[in-house]
């Protein structure tokens, strides 16, 4: 398709999804909707507008604070017992579905993929629930004698029946001298998961950076580093650690996936915090520059292509052994991604790719695409700000229609209209498009699959895009006494 | 390194020598007991097994580990897509609908439909009500349903919302939008029951909507069935045909079966479902029956005062339970039990004859809802197994203890069955530690505590996200219990040949013949 008619598309679907909508809403969304390409002049990554109120009664794909501090930020701290506070749902749905991996005795000394919530009733509603949870507290360190911490990570009735958790939890760090962290994620609050996120930074900022007793006798060397925003879903955070390993830096923390209390606390000793996620931690990496002068820096090791340019820009930041080292590394792994990048892109080139995701996936990814020879022709974020959209625009290859808080209507509007020979966003798109026929990849969990990140894991991502493409399943969908 | 031409996930990579030295290398910088005490580890653990560790763990009360429940608006998503062309519309924040999505569609593995009306902080201060004359404006726009099925998050319940004034509100001011769309609004708040309530409010306040205000025309043939919250699809199917086989007036309010089960080719965003038509005329029945006495309390209030018609609970789950079930539909239609239903009947107990003694004297442990729990225990004791921890962590508080212990007093070994109300499934982990059994039965939350226990878990229950199409099946009517029959004894069959694949150790045991 030349880049005319696909433009000429994209902007015809844009207008024909805007038809079904009332007045108000229609407005609106206008806004959330656009083209752009790389050279595209205040194309729609200038002039998107994000991080707005989700219009009500659509299928959003939107989360909440609280899954964006309990479920993201927060409850991959493998070590410290993540509360989910208010009525039992929450923390029911969230539970041990985003495999942020880790390695730990589950229910003895690590706690991540369990379910702790103070069960609301009515009467605590009523009458508030702060001593209840103090008691809640008290049973969790009598039970679960290894927990390096507690964080209370609020629902929604929280924040509205006036109860003061904040109050609770510095009283039970004073008694007990532990660490005892209130998050007020309230569901309500903000349009997304986003403003969650921003609110389990400052609280890693408020009531975990100050705590310096590991800092104290920490033996630094001149190549310490922190991976900040990684998950560690299907093991991500592992497959990045190892290259950072191997060209000679100490990554010393990792946040947050498979996380310590400790670890949390020791990054400000890093020389530089490499930031993948930018969206759910930029704030705490500002923070830590401001307070403890640690500068920081963003990579995106999705990719060959994109992996090695990160680790040369990391190896820039530190001296000439570890640039050598580095070049070794790129040297020693691009014969194993090029053996990759021969086997499978003859059987994805120019095949094309829509995205919706989350916090960084829908640009970071564009570049492992790009290295199988796989077009993106749309894009778009659930909970993305301007600076996201402003970052995208630099990995467009050609004109893509670009999507903020795309809900299901319109998502499926434009799939159907471009065509896209993938769909690659999260479970509860999949079915939709499947049952269109279409292969999918949901980039949220890796499907079950993964890591995703560095180069051993471009090997998996390649293996599961083929997978997906050219399954012998999709020709089934048309019965054989159907005429074409 | 990846070997291009075996490339593996995740589960093989990390084994690689070169990973297993970045683990061994991250533990300097972790504070986590693991990495800086292991004999501790293993001294805790062990202590976790212990009687002691028991007694403090059942006495827990504030902090609940591991639930067996969920809240009220995911069993509203359920009653609502039972019927025809119905979005699910949930008022409240939109994380919860996230949640209620994600969660039904990892079960079922197919899309659910359901809205929200996207209420924040200024909904907070000011109420929703302006979320809700917009949201149903939107929601009728894009998704053109018949019916809008509102339910409550647990925000718009504290912050009081007066749901009728809303939606009448709303539709006073849609310019006419609303006005042929059926909007039943329950009040689900997470803080009172569990899913199955919701479930039964937001029945309820449909068939309340539905309810035609002049007067029903009587039908004296006709029969309706609730399913309730049922998980199991093909459940839902074999009813629907052992019903069909006494009667054609018989039908199901709130079918959702084709909603989770739509074929390839077409994305439909409805499938299936009690037509609005069928469940207006519902009020003429002769009777309504529950499948799931414990789920649809309040519908049965509201059946019997309001529809003034016979409203009779049955569960059509294990033997005598299908018995019961295709006795009353010969009594309420007059007709005998056709012979098709006693052919199957007696194939099934055919069956059990065969397989009896896999199943006698083993040890189960068993959790889920109130009414599986009924009919599945049930089923266990007919077979001559032994129920030692049935748990339920939302037991109804009346009548439900009283019915299950009646079952377990059946029970050959019924001294050694005991009824846990209440409890979660940390606490099961303490009982099966201190009292093990032979097998568990239970849902995807049972695999934590069979990696613990080593206690082998059969996957009967909600939710399922680790195994494949098992909803499909059916666990009601005789072949739904021949499904339950076969899943059971070739779970222990299965267990037994791990038991005994032991070369020249355990494999005199390794029988080709069983």
């Amino acid at each position: 398709m030349t880049t005319e008619t696909l433009l000429s598309q994209q902007q015809a679907v844009i207008a024909e999804v805007l038809e079904a909508y009332p007045d108000k809403a229609k407005k609106s969304r206008a806004k959330h909707l656009g083209v752009d390409a790389p050279d595209g002049v205040k194309g729609a990554c200038d002039s998107t507008k994000s991080n707005k109120q989700t219009i009500p009664g659509v299928m959003s794909q939107r989360g909440c604070a609280y899954a964006g501090s309990k479920g993201v930020v927060w409850g991959p701290i493998k070590d410290m017992v993540h509360i989910s506070h208010g009525p039992i749902g929450c923390g029911q749905y969230s539970r041990a579905g985003r495999r942020n991996y880790y390695i730990g005795t589950t229910g003895v000394d690590t706690y991540v993929t369990m379910n702790f919530s103070t069960d609301y009733q009515e009467k605590d509603i009523v009458f508030g629930g702060d001593k209840k949870l103090k008691a809640a507290l008290a049973e969790i360190d009598e039970l679960f004698p290894l927990n390096n911490g507690i964080s209370i990570q609020s629902e929604c009735p929280i924040g509205l029946i006036g109860d003061d958790i904040q109050a609770v939890a510095k009283a039970y760090k004073k008694e007990t001298g532990k660490p005892t962290v209130a998050v007020s994620c309230e569901g309500f609050r903000g349009v997304s998961q986003s403003l969650g996120h921003h609110i389990a930074n400052d609280m890693i900022r408020d009531e975990v950076l100050p705590d310096g007793s590991y800092r104290k006798d920490f033996e630094s060397t001149p190549y310490d580093v922190a991976i900040v925003g990684d998950y560690n879903i299907g093991g991500d955070a592992w497959s990045s650690r190892i290259l950072l390993e191997e060209i000679g830096l100490r990554v010393i923390a990792q946040w947050s996936g498979d996380a310590t209390y400790k670890e949390m606390t020791t990054a400000p000793k890093a020389k530089i915090n490499l930031l993948h996620c930018y969206r759910s931690m930029n704030y705490v990496v500002r923070h830590m520059e401001q307070e403890f002068g640690v500068p920081w820096m963003e990579y995106n090791f999705f990719g060959p292509s994109k992996t090695t340019e990160s680790l040369r820009k990391i190896a820039a930041f530190f001296d000439e052994t570890i640039q050598a080292k580095t070049e070794a590394v790129i040297a020693k792994y691009t014969a194993m991604t090029d053996a990759v990048i021969a086997k499978y892109r003859p059987k994805l080139e120019g095949k094309k790719v829509m995205l919706y995701v989350g916090g960084l996936r829908p640009r970071h990814v564009i570049g492992a695409y790009e290295d199988l020879g796989m077009q993106v022709i749309g894009t778009g974020y659930e909970f993305a700000h301007g600076d996201d959209y402003k970052r995208t625009k630099d990995e467009l290859a050609g004109s893509t229609l670009i999507y903020d808080d795309v809900n299901e209507y319109e998502l499926e509007a434009f799939v159907k209209k471009l065509k896209p020979d993938l769909v690659a966003s999260g479970v509860k798109e999949k079915y939709v498009f499947q049952k269109m026929g279409l292969p999918f990849r949901q980039m949220h969990s890796w499907d079950y699959s993964g890591p995703y990140h560095g180069y051993d894991a471009f090997a998996i991502f390649a293996k599961d895009m083929d997978l997906a493409m050219n399954s012998p399943v999709w020709g089934y969908t048309k019965a054989p006494w159907e005429s074409k | 390194m990846q070997d291009v031409e075996n490339i593996v996930n995740g589960q093989k990579l990390f084994l690689k020598p070169e990973y297993q030295e970045v683990f061994k290398n991250k533990k300097q910088f972790e504070g986590h007991a693991g990495a800086t005490n292991p004999e501790k580890v293993k001294d805790v653990a062990k202590w976790m097994t212990s009687w002691e560790y028991r007694e403090k763990n059942l006495a827990r009360e504030h902090i609940t580990i591991n639930p067996a429940k969920a809240c009220q608006p995911l069993g509203a998503v359920m009653a609502a897509l039972g019927f025809e062309n119905t979005m699910p519309y949930v008022h409240g924040s939109h994380g919860c609908v996230a949640y209620f999505r994600s969660y039904f569609t990892r079960h079922f593995k197919e899309p659910t439909p359901c809205v929200s009306d996207s209420m924040s902080e200024s909904a907070a201060v000011f109420g929703g009500l302006a979320n809700m004359k917009e949201g149903l404006r939107n929601c009728k726009a894009l998704y053109k349903p018949e019916m809008i099925a509102v339910s409550t998050t647990c925000m718009a319940e504290v912050i009081g919302d007066d749901l009728d004034a809303f939606v009448k509100g709303a539709r006073g001011e849609a310019e006419g939008e609303l006005d042929t769309t059926y909007i039943p609004a329950a009040h689900t708040p997470s803080f009172k029951g569990s899913h199955i309530t919701g479930y039964d409010n937001m029945m309820e306040a449909i068939l309340k909507t539905l309810t035609p205000e002049e007067e029903v025309a009587k039908d004296e043939e006709r029969i309706n069935i609730i399913p309730g919250f049922e998980t199991y699809l093909g459940s839902l199917k074999e009813v629907k045909k052992i019903a069909s086989m006494f009667s054609d007036k018989i039908v199901m309010l709130g079918d959702h079966e084709e909603q989770w089960n739509t074929g390839a080719g077409e994305y439909k965003l409805y499938a299936g479902g009690t037509p609005i038509e069928v469940a207006k005329s519902a009020k003429g029945a002769k009777a309504t029956i529950s499948l799931q006495k414990y789920t649809t309390p309040t519908t049965g209030k509201f059946i019997k005062n309001e529809w003034k018609q016979e409203y009779v609970t049955c569960n059509p789950i294990g033997l005598n339970g299908t018995d019961a079930f295709v006795m009353k539909l010969s009594e309420l239609t007059g007709k005998p039990v056709p012979a098709e239903l006693a052919k199957l009947r007696a194939q099934l107990v055919d069956a059990m004859q065969d397989s009896y003694p896999y199943m006698h004297g083993k040890k189960f442990a068993i959790w889920g809802d109130p009414d599986f729990l009924l009919g599945v225990v049930s089923f266990l004791v007919e077979m001559g197994a032994v129920p030692v921890h049935v748990l339920c962590h939302n037991a109804p508080r009346k009548g439900w203890e009283k019915e299950m212990q009646a079952i377990l007093d059946k029970c050959t070994f019924k001294e050694d069955c005991h009824i846990w109300m209440g409890k979660d499934l940390w606490a099961l982990r303490s009982l099966l530690f201190t009292e093990p059994v032979d097998f568990m039965i239970g849902n995807v939350y049972g695999k934590e505590l069979y990696r613990d226990t080593k206690i082998p878990l059969i996957r009967i229950g909600f939710p399922i996200f680790d195994r494949h199409h098992l909803h499909r099946y059916s666990i009601s009517g005789y072949e739904g219990c021949l499904n339950l029959l076969t899943w059971i004894t070739n779970a222990v069959l299965d267990h037994l040949d791990e038991e005994t694949k032991d070369i020249a150790q355990t494999d005199y045991f390794f029988d080709c013949v069983r």
